[in-house]
């Protein structure tokens, strides 16, 4: 299958400090990658480059074969490729459900507002969410929006779904609704990056299970050896601070 | 009080209630424009010009607006520059309310979380739809009440106008008192007017207010 991202040697510093250096991956069309590590590896901050949100220093990103290129005009056609979604679910509280939808479909790709607020209505149906389009941000439950801003994401039409802890936020009951939207996107076929502390998740939706560390991709494998058979200690006893027993 | 008094009064009044209306709202657009230029200056942090801002926000909201008024009206022709009455209560009260307006707004987009921009970001926004779309609607639901407890003083403020002569309803009322000695019925007018132009403001504000409000806040 095609490469949608490739990711070739990139590192990026924060002062003095490695972010991370010299990392490498690549993701293929349909492919679903988890990235999991313990907190400030650089998940978040890997996930915010590939968009453009952050700078990197060296190396490249490519995303369908475009180089992404911050000081360009160019980073705004590429964002629309790349849907995001945050912890915070970032919802803008001065519009509707369904304005919060449709605004950048409308704006930014100059949809037609009849097809974009009917395309989001079929996705606020999917979600189980189409009553609440009139409502405010503040009036839902904090899964409920991190449903809203998935479906934000998909009506742009994006190549690749980005991720980033978007549960970390939630109540644990709320936890569910919203993964369960994520699998059944994992389903469509649809290429996602996810960084995620839900192993339980993350082993249902993961392709290729990616374990970060201080900057650098100290284990990569599919879920199974990955939970089951991890090579390193670095990643035994990350996956141990999961476990009760 | 004497009705015939009331009703002779009447038109002298009327004349000085629109004069004052104008000046007030002329002033109050003015004071918007230099507050929004002012905020954006003060939150993106604008080299110099940030500076300058903050010097004369603190200049203009630590002096009376009477003082401000004389260096206008009776200053700045030394140098030059001579404006008519008017002119000198609007500018007066524009550069006045423009550093209040100025915190107004400034506090309104420092409220704004950065997630917020990387959210409109992330969607592909350029950064000019960025601000119309999301920063500045957001910023400004937040700023509505300090904007429109604002606007109620700065109309209130106009009462200094007479200083530089303007005949404003203090003026009318001081004016007709010292001419006729009718203290009761021109004050009484008085009181009635300033009501009367004030009031509205504050009622259509705070329904401003209550509709952005419950919309983002719900309260």
């Amino acid at each position: 299958m095609e490469e949608i991202l490739t990711v070739k040697k990139i590192s990026k510093k924060y002062e003095d400090v490695d972010v991370f250096s010299d990392l490498s991956l690549s993701v293929k069309k349909g492919e679903k990658v988890v990235i999991v590590g313990p907190s400030g590896c650089g998940k978040s901050t890997f996930l915010r480059c590939l968009n453009g949100l952050e700078t990197i220093d060296e190396g490249e990103i490519l995303i369908d074969g475009e180089k992404l290129r911050q000081d360009t005009k160019e980073i705004y056609h590429i964002r629309e490729k790349l849907g995001m979604v945050f912890q915070s679910y970032d919802l803008f509280p001065h519009l509707s459900i369904l304005q919060n939808i449709v605004l950048a479909p409308v704006r930014v790709q100059k949809r037609d507002k009849k097809e974009a607020e009917a395309e989001a209505m079929e996705l606020l149906e999917r979600v189980g969410l189409s009553s609440k389009k009139d409502n405010y941000p503040r009036q839902l439950s904090g899964g409920q929006k991190q449903r809203v801003a998935i479906v934000r994401a998909l009506l742009m039409h994006p190549e690749i779904l980005l991720l980033d802890e978007i549960t970390a936020a939630l109540d644990p009951e709320m936890v569910r609704e919203v993964l369960e939207v994520v699998l059944l996107l994992a389903r469509e076929g649809r290429t996602m990056l996810i960084v995620t502390h839900e192993m339980q998740f993350a082993k249902a939706v993961a392709d290729r299970m990616i374990f970060l560390d201080e900057g650098r991709i100290v284990e990569e494998g599919s879920p199974e050896e990955f939970f089951t058979h991890p090579r390193t200690d670095r990643l035994k006893k990350f996956l141990k601070s999961f476990a009760y027993e | 009080m004497d009705p015939e008094v009331l009703n002779a009064y009447f038109p002298l009044y009327i004349q000085a209630f629109w004069l004052t209306v104008k000046i007030g709202w002329l002033g109050i657009a003015l004071s918007l424009v230099i507050g929004a230029i002012a905020a954006f200056t003060l939150h993106f942090r604008i080299p110099l010009f940030a500076k300058i801002t903050a010097v004369y926000v603190e200049l203009f909201r630590n002096t009376p607006l009477l003082v401000q008024l004389f260096f206008i009206y009776f200053a700045l022709p030394k140098i030059g520059v001579s404006l008519s009455a008017e002119s000198c209560g609007v500018l007066g009260l524009g550069l006045l309310g423009g550093s209040y307006m100025a915190e107004a707004f400034r506090s309104g987009l420092d409220s704004i979380p950065a997630s917020q921009t990387q959210s409109a970001l992330a969607l592909g926004m350029k950064r000019s739809q960025m601000f119309r779309y999301v920063i500045f609607p957001e910023a400004l639901t937040i700023s509505v009440p300090a904007v429109v407890a604002n606007m109620i003083f700065l109309l209130k403020e106009t009462s200094v106008f007479s200083a530089i002569s303007l005949m404003d309803l203090m003026f009318t009322a001081k004016d007709l008192i010292g001419l006729y000695y009718n203290t009761t019925e021109a004050l009484f007018m008085l009181v009635i007017f300033y009501v009367v132009m004030l009031l509205p403001v504050s009622v259509l504000g705070s329904l401003a207010e209550k509709k952005v409000r419950y919309r983002s806040f719900g309260v």
